[in-house]
């Protein structure tokens, strides 16, 4: 989800305008357009993560782990879920400090079908629980992201204990810190008051209030750092996070030296497939209104998913001799990946650019650096998800400059896009990057650690070489 | 009698089986099998893991057939499953004791 718009420029202008002749402060309304997008958006989410994501990695592994991977995707949505209505959203997206919110909206006190949710226009709500549900389907997300990175070889219980305190401890601090403000409503009234302020008393007064509301936000959101649908805090969160379990966890049996070919292609296929569609939800639906924002996303995500699958594909023919499916679909969630953040800050050909690159940077993570240095990163979370993300996110420093065909970036103080600085941007972007790479980094190290003293991270040889189905859970998936 | 085993390649079954019926030959049991020989595996590569594929896909049939037939079944084998490239596979020729069918009680010759 994005904080700063410039489609919501001339709304925002119109509607100040419009209200200034009427009331001073109306209470915002819910747009039922908006609305309806939204709804759609979230289940456009969901969809991304079951079946998507759990047949795109499902395909990825051996038969014998196919259910155990199944599993621990759809054991993420459930729980995050439960979390997410417990505490998790209190904890995101409510005011407290700069790194964590607060329990004001613990077990969703206070938050009825009549409240209301800020978009990135003045006076153009939605309903607060259409925006705590989109917003659960991207915290259900980003852990079954992990799951990739050490899968075939870990205990289901130490999934099961894992995954809830990593959501709790880095997922819902790092969205925090990236996505939470105060919204345009407040920042405009506080902006009217200001000039509404007659004399110096009260020029002071409401300058102080301006200043809180501005303060009213997260860590990297107040550095500057731009992410428009979770380049940050999904992907090179959950890349991270997954890298450290990789490493700690250890390699699986027989790696390197037995097949471990993917046991259905033609799934992964499917998974990758249901990703593209889902993700205009994530991306588009990261614009909180139906407006011409939603369809740059969109426009974006076509785009640079088909640009990166495509550099991927070429980029493995040159250098290996065949263009692969695994290839092309790998660079297609790469692409998918790259524009997260970028999707309505980028222009359409700035986007394709986006994604030729990041193709052909994740070919070389995913081969020649995993290659050489050594780690079972399963399906390549690291390599996808978290070099991907990084190229996005740096990337969409880049590409927001209107020089480049980008929209720029509004700034709801003034009411105007905002200077583009390309040196002060990039160090914003930075910030983003390296919070989100050492928070869920060392974070994720200590939670690994911890789970591994209470339960053990890792089935035994035995179990290993049976595989996760039988063993864990008492099924097959396939009985034929 | 004899069991006729001829290991095929897999897209050579149809023709193999056509091939018997044409001399005669009313009886055969298919089963999907793994191997090499001479063709040895292949190479196959997932996001830059290359894997060396040893055992190809193959297709075993067994035929049971009287001693004087075996010749023509050979041939009949040959013939149809024959492409001149590495890979078409192996017959063996092995001796068959006795043959009961199960529906009637008919024995050896009778039986096949």
């Amino acid at each position: 989800m994005t904080f700063k718009r410039p489609y919501s420029a001339g709304l925002a202008a119109l509607a100040v305008g419009l209200f200034a002749a009427t009331a001073a402060y109306a209470e915002p309304t819910v747009n039922k357009g908006d609305n309806a997008w939204m709804l759609t958006s979230t289940v456009l989410v969901l969809l991304m993560t079951i079946p998507g994501l759990a047949l795109f990695y499902g395909g990825l592994v051996r038969s014998k782990n196919m259910l155990s991977v199944l599993m621990q995707v759809f054991y993420c949505v459930c729980i995050v879920t439960l979390i997410w209505a417990l505490y998790g959203y209190s904890l995101a997206f409510t005011g407290g400090s700069d790194f964590i919110g607060g329990f004001s909206k613990a077990f969703l006190m206070g938050v009825t079908p009549d409240s209301k949710a800020a978009t990135f226009s003045v006076d153009a709500n939605i309903s607060e629980l259409v925006y705590f549900c989109f917003q659960m389907t991207f915290a259900a997300i980003t852990p079954a992201l992990i799951v990739g990175a050490f899968a075939e070889r870990m205990k289901f219980a130490a999934i099961a204990l894992f995954i809830p305190l990593w959501v709790t401890l880095i997922y819902f601090p790092i969205a925090h810190m990236v996505w939470y403000w105060a919204g345009p409503d407040a920042i405009s009234d506080a902006v009217k008051a200001l000039a509404a302020a007659a004399d110096g008393a009260a020029k002071t007064a409401a300058q102080a209030k301006l200043d809180e509301v501005n303060a009213d936000a997260g860590w990297i959101f107040k550095k500057g750092a731009i992410d428009f649908a979770g380049g940050t805090v999904v992907h090179i969160n959950a890349g991270i996070a997954g890298l450290v379990g990789a490493l700690l966890i250890g390699k699986r049996v027989g790696y390197g030296k037995e097949l471990m070919a993917p046991h259905s292609l033609t799934m992964t296929m499917i998974g990758a497939s249901l990703l593209w569609v889902g993700w205009f939800g994530f991306n588009a639906g990261s614009n909180l209104e139906a407006s011409g924002g939603a369809a740059l996303a969109m426009t974006n995500s076509f785009v640079a998913t088909a640009a990166a699958a495509m550099a991927w594909m070429f980029a493995e023919w040159i250098v290996k001799g065949h263009p692969s499916v695994l290839g092309a679909l790998s660079g297609a969630v790469a692409g998918l990946v790259a524009v997260t953040p970028a999707a309505g800050y980028s222009g359409p050909m700035g986007a394709i650019v986006l994604g030729l690159v990041v193709g052909v940077v994740c070919l070389f993570f995913c081969t020649v650096v995993k290659n050489a240095v050594g780690y079972d990163d399963s399906l390549d979370v690291f390599g996808v998800h978290c070099i991907g993300g990084i190229v996005g996110a740096l990337g969409t420093g880049i590409l927001v400059n209107p020089a480049l065909g980008g929209t720029g970036i509004m700034d709801y103080t003034t009411g105007k896009i905002a200077d583009y600085d390309f040196a002060a941007q990039m160090i914003s972007q930075c910030w983003g990057v390296c919070t989100t790479l050492v928070w869920s980094g060392i974070g994720s190290a200590i939670l690994y650690k911890v789970v591994d003293v209470i339960v053990g991270l890792r089935v035994n040889v035995e179990t290993e070489r049976e595989g996760l189905d039988v063993t864990e859970h008492t099924e097959r998936a396939y009985n034929m | 009698m004899k069991i006729v085993m001829a290991i095929i390649k897999p897209f050579k079954l149809e023709e193999v089986r056509d091939a018997l019926t044409a001399i005669g030959v009313h009886g055969l049991t298919v089963t999907e099998v793994k191997g090499y020989g001479r063709q040895k595996g292949h190479t196959e590569i997932y996001r830059g893991a290359e894997y060396a594929v040893s055992f190809l896909p193959k297709i075993k049939i067994e035929v049971a057939v009287a001693s004087d037939q075996v010749d023509k079944t050979i041939d009949a084998i040959t013939t149809a499953a024959k492409t001149g490239q590495i890979g078409d596979g192996k017959i063996f020729v092995i001796n068959l004791d006795h043959a009961v069918r199960i529906r009637t009680g008919e024995a050896d010759a009778a039986a096949l």
